[in-house]
């Protein structure tokens, strides 16, 4: 198989045209079924009560806010590393998404902090590296759309998010080394005995996150490659047909 | 099945304001995106028009 | 104009060229880097005037404030770090000259913190002697400026670098630089706050100066490949 045949943006437009919807089935057949698992078959938490159900949002959603940037920094290397036009489309299709499920991790984060901690916000390691998560998407996203030139977008944005991927866990470290100090004792799950239906809701859970931000980013690979590729012969022909 | 009946369910064992905002933040998040991902592709394909028309005018 | 100077090239040689370049614009136009301080004075000055005056309050805050209006004035000044050569294609000559990026860029960046860093660091003592820190938080204050504002000024310069020709200016500057700097912020105003309330400050200080060691070795490249893309 000849992986780059897919590189070139006509042909993956196709084959992402063909994946998108079958992303999105199978993301509402696991959210169905893991939605089922965590709101209607797990057992309450006898710590936290009813609310811990939240975790069946907040922890796939907090999860793929990390995969995501990590995945785009994939893209960004590869795009500053081969200079290939699809690497770096795939990086600005997948932006908005992380964007989105690191936006919903905060949400849910501070819902669920109000009844078990009693406030909205604590200043937080994962709290806080999540609030500066955001706003590394924002400037990667502002920074790819900020020339006339996209390719100078692509890769000025690729670099910024290779420098974000370094500096993330040297983030996260920081806060939490500044929260121990300041804080004494933060906020622990550890202890709380997981029951196994409710590990797998959550499992089920993320698997629907991940096929919804591939099928996500699928459909906006497209747009992409046609707002770039509009005065190419093959996308008028496409257009024609 | 957990829940004994619906109300129960709704109600989330008194945390309903912070279980349904929760959830529904999440619906709110995944529709917004869906129909900002078809204004994009709509807009695509109607540059592309424009710019085949502005051809067949030339 | 100053021209660049040719072969042979060498790392030490493009960054002393430079170093001594931009230190020489920065001298015929001093204003730049005196409202640097200025800024910083009185970013330092507004917070008492804002959360009020008691000499307690201030000695917990002072640390944390002196920081904060630091990287914010060290962020101020980033723009005027390549802008200027960007717009008259000297930077453009600069990558056509035969050193190698990693010396003009670290050179400018030196020039850069020469300018604004360490004024910064060596006026600290005063703003911390308004806020009451005692001589050894002081010091403590100083030192952590010193190692800490290096890494902005490297970490700045690599995102001043991308954002060149960038729609959006100051503000994409702001949100592209300022989520970067927060562990600089965190180890750096700790440092000073350990010794205040009479902890050691050598953890905070030593893990500010892996950061800069890190940032020394790292973010050059950066700054010059971010360079390289933005003169293509």
């Amino acid at each position: 198989m000849n992986w780059f045949y897919f590189s070139s943006p006509s042909t993956f437009y196709g084959l992402a045209g063909r994946l998108a919807p079958w992303c999105f089935v199978s993301a509402a057949v696991l959210a169905a079924w893991g939605l089922y698992l965590g709101l209607l078959v797990a057992p309450t938490d006898a710590q936290q009560g009813e609310v811990y159900r939240v975790i069946f949002i907040h922890v796939p959603t907090a999860w793929m806010s990390m995969f995501l940037y990590f995945i785009m920094a994939c893209y960004c290397g590869l795009t500053l590393v081969f200079n290939t036009r699809l690497s770096a489309m795939m990086a600005r299709a997948i932006a908005p998404t992380g964007a989105m499920f690191t936006f919903v991790a905060l949400w849910t984060g501070s819902f669920w902090g109000r009844p078990t901690w009693g406030t909205y916000w604590v200043w937080d390691a994962r709290l806080t590296s999540e609030l500066v998560l955001l706003f590394l998407y924002f400037g990667y996203i502002a920074l790819a759309n900020a020339f006339e030139d996209p390719r100078r977008g692509d890769r000025a944005a690729a670099l910024l998010a290779l420098i974000g991927v370094v500096n993330l866990p040297i983030i996260y470290f920081s806060v939490q080394w500044w929260n121990t100090l300041h804080q004494g004792s933060s906020v622990n799950f550890k202890g709380t005995s997981m029951h196994v239906t409710m590990l797998t809701g959550m499992l089920v859970m993320s698997f629907a996150a991940w096929m919804y931000a591939i099928g996500a980013a699928l459909v906006r690979v497209r747009s992409i490659i046609l707002e770039r590729e509009r005065r190419t012969q093959w996308v008028r022909e496409l257009k024609a047909a | 099945m957990y829940w004994s009946s619906w109300s129960d369910f709704r109600a989330m064992g008194g945390h309903a304001f912070f279980v349904w905002m929760s959830y529904g933040a999440l619906l709110l998040a995944v529709v917004v995106e869906m129909l900002l991902l078809r204004a994009r592709r709509k807009r695509a394909l109607a540059a592309i028009e424009e710019e085949r028309d502005l051809e067949t005018e030339n | 104009m100053n021209s660049v100077p040719q072969a042979p090239g060498s790392f030490s040689g493009g960054f002393a060229w430079a170093m001594a370049r931009d230190l020489r614009l920065a001298w015929r136009h001093p204003d730049e880097a005196v409202l640097t301080v200025a800024f910083f004075v009185l970013v330092a000055s507004l917070f008492p005037l804002g959360i009020g005056a008691e000499p307690q309050l201030l000695q917990r805050i002072g640390p944390g404030v002196i920081w904060v209006g630091a990287l914010l004035a060290a962020f101020l000044a980033l723009p005027g770090l390549f802008a200027a050569d960007y717009a008259d294609g000297s930077l453009e000559q600069m990558t056509l000259s035969p050193h190698p990026a990693l010396g003009w860029a670290g050179g400018k960046i030196a020039a850069h913190w020469i300018v604004s860093g360490l004024p910064l660091t060596l006026l600290s003592p005063l703003i911390g002697l308004q806020y009451g820190l005692t001589p050894d938080t002081l010091l403590v204050q100083a030192l952590s400026l010193a190692i800490g504002t290096p890494v902005l000024s490297l970490l700045g310069g690599a995102c001043a670098a991308l954002a060149l020709g960038a729609r959006g200016g100051g503000m994409l500057l702001a949100l592209l630089a300022l989520p970067l700097f927060v562990p600089v912020l965190i180890f750096g105003a700790g440092a000073a706050e350990a010794q205040a309330t009479g902890l050691s400050p050598a953890p905070h200080l030593s893990l500010l100066a892996a950061a800069l060691i890190a940032a020394l070795v790292g973010l050059p490249w950066a700054v010059g490949a971010a360079v390289r893309i933005a003169v293509d």
